[in-house]
């Protein structure tokens, strides 16, 4: 090796090891400095069943949050695996109609959250009179979610092998015999992964949610009452400057949300994979 | 008496033409090996004997396939057709499910629910493939889990629970080793008699083992077919003898 390659080979090492440690530091420094800032202020009274100004309670964003999640990934992942099992499996392979839809899902994909919420404003709680709602939150963030489901959900079914799709031809099974049962359960895996990124996108989501959930810091009695997740109650108190302590508590309770489902999701993928791969 | 009469068949993809003028009869449970070069349409033939032409864009056909006097691409139950005629891959394709799922897919997908009936046809079909006592124990547990030549013969096994009449395998050894390959064929040899067996296979030594009849193709025509020990020790055609002797495919 020439003395000019050792050194470009010295380099490159140098210059892979301190990209890793940079990215690996940031991502702790901010994970430590939430944990430190936020735990020594939980408190039960941040659990309290109804929030006020003295409790700072995170409790009715918790629920909130669960139910603004719920409410958009029913609406979307139905939606989003039935549109991909179409594209993938009904539509002609190829066919222009099906890469204009997938181009327009991409490009939904990338669209700032900020232009949902604007949307959601006009048209569900002002064309609609559904006010500011937990429901006008919900089904905008379906829609905002809608492409990732759908994206990911087709990558999973073009991932299944055509020979299962063959062989349960061969034995004179129909189409959608096939489709419900040999592609779809060997795709779960990955449409899960797709489910668990939506979560992440709900969860963390603030500017959509503003203009169409409104922020009251109350459990819903129903969906037609304005509500605020985790993220809003963050964005809420941070701006009121009032309870910043408060605030880092409930980016704990919200990296403890994410960490769990994060391995819950995983946990169930890799069940189903041991059913189905025996690995 | 003939399970499959094929007649003046020819078959485009497209404006390919990869079947010319094919007019076959093949007799009821004996095994037939289709042997040739790669791509002078043997799979394409076997695909259109249980329809599975029909899944792949451009095919057209002309001419009569006949499955025991009835034209099976005029009013026939494509379904039905698959049940009466089972198909065996190249590459073994259990589905990701348990191995008792992977046999009773079939039955089920006809109609079988009771599960004292399933029981029955997963026991009788894995013990018809051979491959009963190797997985007996482990009926639960993903088909996925087992080795090539076991996932192969549980295919046969998942194509016999639906009671076919006729069994096309496509080089269904291909991806196998010697020791696999040997027990398909053996296998194959337990079950003419009873069935009817089509194969294709690039393999001259295996349709000679275990073949009565052998077709052989080239370039999309049927160059000669007949009794596998005549045609092998005495071909009619150059060609024949040609490919037989290795001197070119």
């Amino acid at each position: 090796m020439t003395r000019k390659a050792k050194f470009t080979e010295r380099l490159t090492r140098v210059a892979v090891w301190g990209s890793a440690a940079i990215a690996f530091a940031a991502l702790f420094y901010i994970i430590g400095f939430i944990l430190i800032k936020g735990i020594p202020h939980l408190k039960p009274s941040l659990f309290a069943f109804t929030y006020n100004s003295d409790n700072v309670s995170l409790f009715p964003a918790l629920v909130s949050t669960v139910i603004t999640a719920l409410l958009a990934l029913i609406v979307a992942v139905p939606l989003g695996v039935g549109a991909a099992i179409y594209l993938v499996e009904y539509a002609k392979r190829g066919h222009k109609a099906v890469n204009v839809i997938r181009i327009m899902a991409e490009t939904l994909a990338g669209i700032p959250s900020i232009i949902y919420g604007l949307f959601g404003l006009l048209f569900f709680v002002t064309y609609l009179h559904w006010g500011y709602s937990t429901l006008a939150g919900s089904i905008t963030l379906a829609i905002m979610i809608l492409p990732l489901v759908l994206r990911q959900t087709e990558e999973s079914l073009l991932a299944v092998p055509d020979i299962w799709r063959e062989g349960a031809f061969g034995l004179g099974a129909g189409k959608l015999r096939t489709v419900f049962r040999v592609v779809l359960p060997a795709a779960t895996p990955g449409i899960l992964a797709g489910v668990l990124l939506a979560i992440g996108r709900i969860v963390g989501e603030t500017a959509a949610l503003i203009y169409t959930s409104g922020t009251v810091a109350q459990i819903p009695g129903n969906p037609m009452q304005s509500s605020r997740t985790l993220s809003v109650h963050m964005y809420a108190l941070s701006s009121e400057g009032l309870h910043m302590n408060e605030g880092y508590a409930t980016a704990v309770i919200l990296l403890i949300l994410v960490v769990l489902l994060n391995a819950a999701s995983a946990a169930a993928a890799k069940r189903i994979t041991r059913t189905q791969k025996g690995e | 008496m003939n399970c499959f009469d094929i007649e003046n068949l020819d078959l485009f993809y497209r404006d390919f033409q990869a079947l010319k003028d094919v007019n076959i009869s093949i007799p009821t449970n004996e095994i037939t090996a289709f042997i040739g070069p790669s791509g002078c349409g043997k799979s394409t033939l076997l695909k259109t004997m249980n329809r599975m032409n029909d899944l792949i864009e451009g095919c057209k056909i002309e001419g009569t396939v006949k499955l025991f006097e009835e034209n099976i691409y005029e009013n026939m139950d494509v379904s039905l057709l698959r049940k009466r005629v089972g198909m065996v891959f190249q590459k073994p394709n259990p589905f990701p499910m348990s191995i008792y799922d992977n046999i009773a897919f079939g039955p089920r997908t006809h109609g079988v629910k009771k599960r004292y009936d399933l029981d029955e046809l997963v026991e009788q079909s894995l013990k018809k493939a051979a491959i009963w006592d190797e997985v007996k124990d482990r009926l639960k547990k993903p088909a996925l889990g087992l080795s090539g030549g076991q996932q192969q013969r549980l295919c046969i096994a998942r194509a016999l629970a639906v009671n076919p009449e006729v069994l096309l395998l496509d080089e269904p050894t291909s991806a196998l080793d010697p020791i696999s390959t040997g027990k398909i064929e053996e296998l194959l040899l337990t079950l003419k008699g009873k069935y009817s067996i089509i194969i294709v296979t690039h393999n001259m030594q295996q349709a000679a083992r275990i073949s009565d009849r052998t077709a052989f193709f080239l370039l999309g025509e049927m160059v000669e077919y007949g009794q596998t020990e005549q045609m092998f020790a005495m071909p009619h055609n150059k060609r024949t003898e040609d490919y037989i002797t290795g001197r070119f495919g």
